[in-house]
């Protein structure tokens, strides 16, 4: 009894600063400006800038995703078998980055990656040919694998490190290679941190719109800074409020793959 | 002597400066049952490992057949291993478990299908393809990694204190089905343990190791019987170990009375150590006793008694019998000329670890 009134603040949080703001995006994402029940601003997904906004975050936001698994799978591998445990300098590399603020990360890329800026001052000081990547989707795709890589990297170290040596040493002992090894027991013990990893990519990958807007140069429009510009710019909050029930689906979705692999929460990162 | 199938040359191996074997030399014979046996720390599972390609030794060799396998990865290595803690793949069923080695050599659907039946079979758990890993007790676990590892058809099978997670009833049990295995396939077994008893119920050849050497090698028998210095006394069941002087051959000197054995070849007032086994130690009359004590501890144990006799000196002599001393009464203590183990002392402390030269 005691006990559950110590959730008390925490619940009084969620409701006040989840669930109604929740409530609200329902309700004006389901009306229109007069108030009267409309499915109109969801369908105005449907509408081709919308949808193409929509297409290119997803493709942007599943290659981070994929980027990041690649690069972060073998990292996590290393960083086990070196036995670095949990308060280790490494590790710690990995986290500072997110201490420091996610916009001034992002704008440092972007005086990296100018025209004039310090990449390709360098390069054409070795006398090498300049790069011509902001600005471009690829700049995003740099700017998403950069600030979420510790979100994959972590799930999976955390999955790894709990794999026995001797299940490996099993696998090696009855004839398995490396790459079998990886195939057969690395990859599908370690599925509940991949999913969450991919998860914790994925979405906010999907739905940013600051990293597009300081790497995209404001052309670039995804999903995000469409919805982010409907509620600011055109302060249409509807439209605004039915594209993120859309968006909302594709998060859900993620949720469900998650609990669906990672019942145990093995894969959870913290 | 018949051909060995593997062959330790010279093995050494360190960790962070620790030196862990120290130029170890040992060899297994085809079909043989060979225990490693010491306290943690020995050396034993590290040998194992080695053999396994696990671990990579500093120096030396291991030479499989009369091949040089010492960089040989362990998938390429015609041995297998079961575990200490099982190691069972937790996200594979059991026939998934036990057919991994099998697909992975590409082996036709059938022919896997019958080993997995076999298998399951020779481990009494016939039926249990398609449970998972989670649902089965210790002793199945441990039951399919040694199907698993056994379906390869492996010239020898490495095992790394496989018992020791079991309860003891269990534990007695899967040592005789370990033997029946071993019988039933006909292949060599090298097993790793600190249960001097496992050790003694189960192994053709006994290697006692302590601080990375072999400190005896023999049958059971051998090692129980004669052991050749205190540590292996010690280690495989209880004794009395005492020093003595051996006064010339076949009369050795204990805390001051003079006992007649068998060994020889000692020299003349050389100081031993000496080993009775408690079972060995007869209480009589003490006007018959080559020494007198009083006996100052009593337990029964159920097949016998155990009981303590403090001679004048001090020592505290460990007694099995099934003959009852009340504590207190005085008695006389004799021991059959046979029943007394005489061992060269060790140099040092350091050289309790005595080199053998098999």
């Amino acid at each position: 009894m005691n006990r559950k009134l110590l959730a008390g603040p925490y619940i009084v949080w969620v409701i006040g600063f989840t669930v109604i703001p929740l409530l609200m995006i329902v309700y004006y994402g389901l009306t229109d400006a007069s108030g009267a029940f409309t499915l109109a601003n969801i369908m105005e997904i449907a509408r081709e800038e919308h949808a193409k906004a929509l297409w290119l975050a997803l493709l942007l936001s599943l290659a981070s995703t994929v980027i990041c698994l690649l690069l972060a799978f073998p990292l996590a591998m290393v960083l086990r078998k070196r036995g670095v445990g949990r308060g280790s300098f490494v590790i710690f590399l990995f986290i500072m980055p997110m201490w420091m603020n996610f916009l001034l990360r992002t704008l440092a890329w972007q005086t990296l990656l100018e025209k004039n800026g310090a990449i390709n001052a360098f390069l054409s000081f070795l006398h090498l040919p300049g790069i011509s990547i902001i600005n471009t989707p690829g700049a995003i795709i740099l700017g998403m694998v950069y600030n979420f890589l510790p979100f994959m990297v972590l799930p999976l170290y955390n999955v790894l490190c709990k794999i026995d040596d001797n299940t490996i040493n099993a696998a090696r002992d009855l004839g398995a290679n490396f790459f079998q090894t990886l195939v057969w027991v690395w990859i599908p013990l370690s599925l509940p941190g991949i999913i969450s990893g991919i998860t914790m990519v994925f979405v906010p990958a999907l739905t940013t719109f600051v990293i597009s807007n300081l790497l995209g140069g404001g052309k670039i429009l995804l999903i995000g800074n469409v919805i982010e510009q409907e509620f600011t710019k055109s302060g249409n909050w509807n439209l605004g409020s039915g594209l993120s029930l859309v968006l909302m689906i594709f998060i859900l979705i993620s949720m469900m793959l998650v609990e669906k692999y990672d019942k145990n929460g093995e894969g959870t990162a913290f | 002597m018949s051909q060995s199938l593997i062959d330790l040359v010279n093995i050494s191996k360190s960790f962070d400066g620790d030196l862990v074997l120290d130029d170890l030399n040992l060899s297994v014979k085809e079909n043989e049952f060979v225990t490693l046996l010491g306290p943690s720390g020995c050396g034993k599972t590290t040998t194992l490992r080695i053999i396994g390609g696990f671990e990579k030794a500093d120096t030396g060799k291991v030479i499989f057949e009369g091949n040089d396998i010492s960089a040989l990865p362990p998938n390429k290595r015609q041995l297998n291993t079961v575990f200490q803690k099982y190691a069972l793949f937790p996200h594979m069923n059991i026939a998934e478990n036990i057919a991994f080695g099998l697909r992975i050599k590409n082996k036709p659907k059938s022919y896997i299908q019958d080993k997995i039946r076999y298998a399951l079979k020779l481990v009494n758990l016939d039926g249990y393809e398609n449970r998972t890993v989670d649902s089965l007790s210790g002793g199945q676990q441990q039951r399919i990694a040694i199907a698993r590892a056994i379906v390869n058809e492996p010239r020898v099978l490495l095992l790394d204190e496989p018992l020791g997670a079991l309860d003891l009833k269990l534990r007695q049990d899967m040592q005789y089905e370990l033997i029946r295995m071993k019988k039933e396939l006909g292949i060599t077994f090298i097993y790793v343990t600190h249960d001097q008893e496992e050790a003694l119920t189960m192994s053709d050849t006994i290697v006692v190791m302590n601080q990375g050497y072999i400190q005896q090698m023999g049958s059971p028998e051998q090692i129980y019987n004669e052991p050749e210095n205190a540590f292996v006394a010690d280690f495989i069941g209880d004794s009395n170990i005492l020093g003595g002087t051996m006064i010339r051959d076949e009369l050795v000197e204990i805390l001051g009375a003079k006992f007649a054995c068998v060994d020889k070849g000692f020299g003349n007032n050389t100081p031993v150590d000496v080993v009775i086994r408690p079972e060995d130690v007869e209480l009589v009359d003490p006007d018959r006793g080559t020494l007198t004590g009083i006996c100052t501890h009593l337990i029964f144990k159920g097949v016998h008694y155990e009981m303590e006799v403090t001679t004048p000196d001090g020592y505290e002599w460990l007694v099995h019998s099934t003959q009852m001393c009340p504590v207190g009464r005085q008695v006389g203590i004799h021991v059959d000329p046979f029943n007394i183990q005489i061992m060269n002392k060790p140099a040092s402390e350091d050289e309790e670890a005595v080199g053998v030269n098999e």
